[in-house]
């Protein structure tokens, strides 16, 4: 009978993923409520319908934010201070993700696929996903 | 669970209740908001760098009804339920009230869910 894969302790990719997955998780929100605090004040009570207002709280990019009805968007999203705000929500999401996948396959096939190639594979993704959608937010910037 | 054996199916049968009903909708969840970020920035990175119809084609999965509902279940289920977890994680005294934390949460959950999808129903899946 074979056992289940028991989790090292001390200072292993377990443990520090664990935590970092809880920071980023309260991380997220916070900077979730700071995007929707920002599209409110630009008027997003009034002016947008809810997909705007998602846009506005998770990615508030200037091609993405431009659909929406608000008159003057460069007026407080076009700035440096926006974009590294993007970037931490995407770099903390992104990791988040691929870390929670990476825990779920381990989980269900963690005895049929040698561990480091399921790893590899994850990280493979998780670079991919940043590449992509940092370059999103750069090349939409003004 | 049932180490070294083939659960299958009979997985799902397993009475956890509340609990467990959370652990699972977690993981789906956490794979629905995946599956729709990364349909997302992948239709934009392909709008931006003029993939031809490959932007618009992506938009038209993402951006249809059905999915727009099961992705605010994700995103609200999955938020609050990690803001329990978190919590717990870090006072642990509290796992004495796992059940009260869980059922409080579904008191959030509801009405946030049914406010969303009421809002989304009368203006924006009337307009397609």
């Amino acid at each position: 009978m074979q056992t289940r894969i028991i989790p090292q302790r001390g200072l292993t990719l377990d443990y520090l993923m664990w935590l970092f997955t809880r920071l980023t998780g309260l991380a997220i929100i916070f900077l979730a409520l700071t995007g929707l605090g920002m599209g409110l004040i630009l008027g997003a009570r009034l002016q947008m319908d809810m997909v705007a207002v998602l846009r506005w709280t998770f990615f508030p990019n200037y091609n993405h934010v431009i659909n929406s009805n608000v008159p003057d968007v460069t007026l407080g999203w076009v700035s440096a201070f926006w974009q590294v705000m993007q970037m931490l929500v995407v770099f903390f999401a992104g990791t988040h993700a691929a870390n929670g996948l990476r825990m779920i396959t381990e989980d269900y096939l963690g005895r049929l696929v040698p561990r480091n190639i399921l790893r590899g594979f994850f990280l493979l993704l998780w670079v991919a996903f940043l590449v992509l959608a940092f370059s999103v937010i750069v090349g939409s910037a003004y | 669970m049932a180490f070294g054996k083939y659960t299958g199916w009979k997985g799902l049968a397993y009475r956890g209740g509340l609990p467990m009903l959370s652990f699972l909708l977690h993981r789906i969840t956490a794979v629905g908001i995946i599956l729709f970020v990364t349909l997302h920035i992948v239709a934009s990175f392909a709008m931006q760098e003029g993939w031809g119809n490959w932007g618009t084609a992506l938009n038209v999965i993402y951006e249809s009804w059905i999915f727009q509902i099961f992705v605010y279940f994700c995103v609200i289920f999955h938020t609050l339920n990690g803001l329990r977890i978190v919590i717990m994680d870090f006072w642990p005294k509290l796992l004495k009230f796992q059940r009260d934390l869980l059922i409080l949460q579904w008191l959030i959950f509801v009405p946030i869910y049914i406010l969303a999808i009421y809002i989304m129903a009368t203006t924006n899946l009337a307009g397609g």
